[in-house]
């Protein structure tokens, strides 16, 4: 069953076209992944989905009810969650609260005692296990990273949208980060993942779709995808196609 | 009647675009937001007002001291004060309440100054108060002389901003802040600059308020506000929405008060502050939001 | 435990009027004023930054609704009627700006204050064609100082309760990061306003409780600025996040500025602006902050040696 349904979706700055004409569909349950090189128009399908940008054109379907012209809380209330680029916690904030603050405002909410229990299983997932107390400006780039996982899944999402959640970790946190994800995967939580991490993608995704300059140019099996020769040349420029 | 008011209008929308100008510079480069701005052009006004009264120097000649003065008073203020705010807050949220709460203090303390020296009565003088006769219509010559005094000036920064290197630099840190440092643009000096060069503004629209208008010490708020809508309409950074936006708020408030009320004008303005927000919070000559 | 403490000192604030003679009677009142004025704006200013600069005008419109309708309707009518007038024009305010940045916000209060004192000053003159009303209520101090007592429990007692539910979070979470709020869920503009009303309504209340202090009332005495600029240092000095901070902030403040307008009555705006600019440089956020952190760091060097 089709979960998320992009349909020409476009994005424009002014003049700039961030985005032009996107079209795709995930399946229930399918970890995607979402390559491009920067500046190509990921991220920003990422923000159209979530809705913290409006769309400019076409529409964006979650389960057959279209989404795009819905604020980011109630695209939240209907099973999306995200994470960001730059890792966005919460910092006056402390590490459960972080996580609390996903679950007291979801479309079920959790409070008191429930969610206390929650927070712990959560961070516990998550590695950050009986860290709940402690304040979210002192924890390290890798946990701040594990904590806004934590809350994007203390939402309870049908689709889960990573963006570069496994860049700039070593190469025991990755193997570490893409067991997690490959956890979730199994929980039958939809991925869509934007990642530059070519081992992870190879590791989790069985599907990729690839972007450049705002437009898709490959959609298949990911291994298909990795060899296809226009997404070397997006990536790495003419000489090594 | 109805020529006269929109005579009268266009006059007080040059003042309010010259200084929302100085305002627009102060937020747009060096992103603070002043709340004491209004209580810089009421200093002025009395500076002009002391220097016609006491010594008999006319405006235009009070303006060669004054200016400088408002240049040199921003500038310091900038210096002493607001810089250490904006070297400590990392971000630009920050930096906006800080500066919020620290030139609210200044309110205070200008206002404070100008109600011990000059008391809260409302001050005047008369200054080329002959008629003059516009296509059947009188008005005094001092307005004239503002309105003339308010485009000059606006025309002269516009000119700086646009036609100059040192314009550049100023445009180039108004839209980019972070990335200006890359070329080689020193921002703090820049903003520093930018903020003394608003408060030169600022003392020009004191002075040429004091021309035709009476002025107290409690009235540095009124036009702070005007200021800060005229701003917003005409959209952060864009000088010649200012001029705009300031014209059409000039015309509304003596349309207003010459034929519903006088005690409403301040109502309007607020009328059409709250329907750019409503409908179009980034200016009505603004970009669309980013 | 600390509940039973909060009703014991209650309990014994509500017998001062017993023995206090009328000056430090009315110094009590004007504490709890203020008390309740600086916990209302830390309410909502706190945790979102929203920085409000409006406090009188909420205030004034509470003392006008008792001036203008004390003689024709009984005295819990009137105080509801303001009520009702602050929350109205909470919700013009907060509808008009709570959904963009916050610097919107305080552009419109700033210039609230003048704006609600001329429309006032307006509707005075042109449709009841009196400016400057007396006020006769059956109401000596202690009865102001009784009701401010409650009005200052039951702020408190909101402000306790907001911080232990739901909404308080959502208020930190988008004075924290408003993007990161909006994607969890919360809806950001119907909290803010929410606790906006709130706040508003309790400081419109507040100057509906003390205008028979004035007996004269006009436009221009219940509409001082100054009262604004004194409530954001007050909660700014206390620590506009912690629940008893504002109100540690008012007791000090408001003795100086008493103290201050009866000595230096001319100077003393210039020195509140400068105190204030000093608050805003040293002390960010708040004494009670501040000498929390100076705890930490003395007992983390305790630690060390």
């Amino acid at each position: 069953m089709t979960l998320l349904s992009l349909k020409s979706v476009t994005k424009r700055f002014g003049g700039l076209t961030a985005v032009n004409g996107l079209s795709f569909d995930l399946l229930e349950g399918e970890t995607v992944g979402l390559l491009g090189p920067n500046g190509s128009g990921k991220t920003t399908a990422l923000n159209m989905i979530s809705g913290y940008l409006p769309v400019s054109d076409g529409t964006i379907a979650l389960a057959g009810d279209a989404i795009s012209t819905l604020r980011p809380e109630r695209i939240a209330h209907r099973g999306v969650a995200r994470t960001f680029q730059l890792v966005r916690a919460l910092p006056s904030l402390s590490v459960g609260e972080n996580v609390l603050a996903a679950l007291a405002f979801r479309k079920e909410p959790l409070w008191g005692k429930a969610a206390e229990t929650r927070i712990a299983d959560l961070l516990a997932d998550v590695g950050l296990a009986g860290r709940a107390g402690q304040p979210a400006d002192s924890l390290t780039y890798i946990d701040l990273k594990r904590m806004e996982l934590a809350r994007a899944l203390a939402s309870d999402p049908r689709l889960l949208l990573l963006d570069e959640w496994l860049a700039g970790l070593n190469p025991t946190e990755l193997r570490a980060g893409i067991d997690l994800i490959t956890s979730l995967r199994q929980r039958g939580i939809t991925i869509l993942l934007v990642e530059h991490v070519m081992d992870a993608v190879r590791a989790l995704c069985s599907r990729c779709i690839v972007m450049n300059a705002g437009s898709k140019i490959a959609d298949g099996p990911t291994a298909e995808v990795l060899a296809d020769a226009e997404v070397i040349r997006a990536y790495l420029g003419d000489d090594h196609a | 009647m109805l020529f006269s008011a929109i005579l009268t209008g266009l006059v007080l929308g040059g003042t309010y675009a010259l200084v929302a100008m100085g305002l627009t510079l102060q937020y747009g480069v060096a992103r603070i937001m002043n709340l004491a701005y209004g209580d810089i052009i009421i200093a002025a006004s009395f500076g002009a007002f002391v220097l016609f009264t006491a010594l008999g120097i006319n405006p235009l000649l009070g303006m060669l001291i004054v200016i400088p003065a408002g240049f040199a008073l921003s500038w310091l203020i900038y210096a002493v004060m607001l810089q250490p705010l904006a070297r400590r807050s990392r971000d630009r949220g920050r930096l906006e309440g800080d500066s919020i709460l620290a030139t609210f203090g200044l309110l205070f303390v200008i206002q404070g100054v100008a109600l011990v020296i000059f008391g809260s009565g409302f001050m005047s003088y008369s200054y080329l108060a002959v008629p003059v006769d516009i296509l059947g219509t009188t008005i005094a010559a001092n307005r004239l002389l503002a309105f003339g005094l308010a485009i000059t000036f606006g025309l002269g920064l516009w000119l700086v901003l646009t036609r100059t290197r040192f314009g550049t630099v100023i445009r180039a840190v108004a839209a980019n802040p972070a990335s200006a440092p890359l070329v080689g643009i020193d921002v703090d000096s820049v903003a520093r600059f930018a903020f003394a060069i608003g408060g030169a503004l600022a003392a020009a629209g004191g002075v040429v308020v004091s021309m035709y208008l009476t002025f107290s010490a409690t009235m540095g708020v009124i036009f702070t506000m005007k200021a800060l809508i005229v701003v917003i309409m005409g959209g952060v950074g864009n000088l010649m929405g200012a001029l705009a936006a300031g014209l059409i708020l000039g015309l509304v408030e003596t349309l207003v008060a010459s034929f519903i009320d006088p005690g409403l004008t301040l109502a309007a303005t607020y009328l059409i502050f709250l329907a750019v927000l409503v409908v179009r919070p980034q200016g009505l000559f603004g970009k669309a939001a980013r | 435990m600390k509940f039973v403490l909060a009703l014991v000192a209650l309990v014994a604030l509500a017998f001062v009027p017993s023995f206090a003679g009328p000056y430090p009677l009315g110094l009590g009142i004007g504490v709890l004023g203020y008390g309740v004025l600086a916990t209302a704006w830390a309410m909502f200013s706190g945790p979102t930054r929203y920085i409000s600069l409006a406090t009188v005008a909420f205030f004034g419109l509470g003392a006008y609704t008792v001036a203008v309708l004390s003689e024709t309707l009984p005295y819990p009518v009137v105080l509801f009627v303001a009520a009702v007038i602050g929350l109205v024009v909470a919700l013009i305010v907060g509808l008009a700006t709570l959904r963009l940045a916050g610097i919107y916000f305080v552009i419109f209060t700033f210039g609230l204050t003048e704006l609600v004192r001329q429309l006032v000053t307006y509707y005075e003159v042109n449709v009841t064609r009196t400016l400057g009303r007396y006020v006769f209520l059956p109401l000596g101090p202690e009865h102001i100082y009784w009701q401010l007592l409650a009005l200052l429990a039951a702020t408190l007692g909101m402000a306790y309760w907001v911080r232990q539910s739901r909404i308080g979070l959502a208020l930190r979470v988008i004075g924290d990061d408003p993007v990161v709020a909006s994607h969890l869920g919360i809806r950001i503009t119907r909290t803010k306003l929410t606790l906006f009303s709130i706040s508003c309504v309790i400081m419109t209340l507040a100057g509906a409780i003390q205008a028979p202090r004035w007996t004269y009332i006009e436009p221009s005495i219940v509409f001082n600025p100054t009262t604004s600029f004194l409530v954001v240092i007050m909660a700014l000095l206390g620590g506009p996040n912690r629940l008893f901070g504002p109100l540690l902030g008012a007791v000090p403040l408001f003795l100086l500025f008493e103290w201050l307008s009866a000595n230096f009555p001319n100077h003393y705006s210039i020195i509140l602006g400068l105190l204030f600019i000093a608050i805003v440089f040293v002390l960010p956020n708040g004494v009670l902050a501040a000498g929390e952190s100076l705890w930490t760091r003395l007992s983390r060097r305790e630690a060390r040696t």
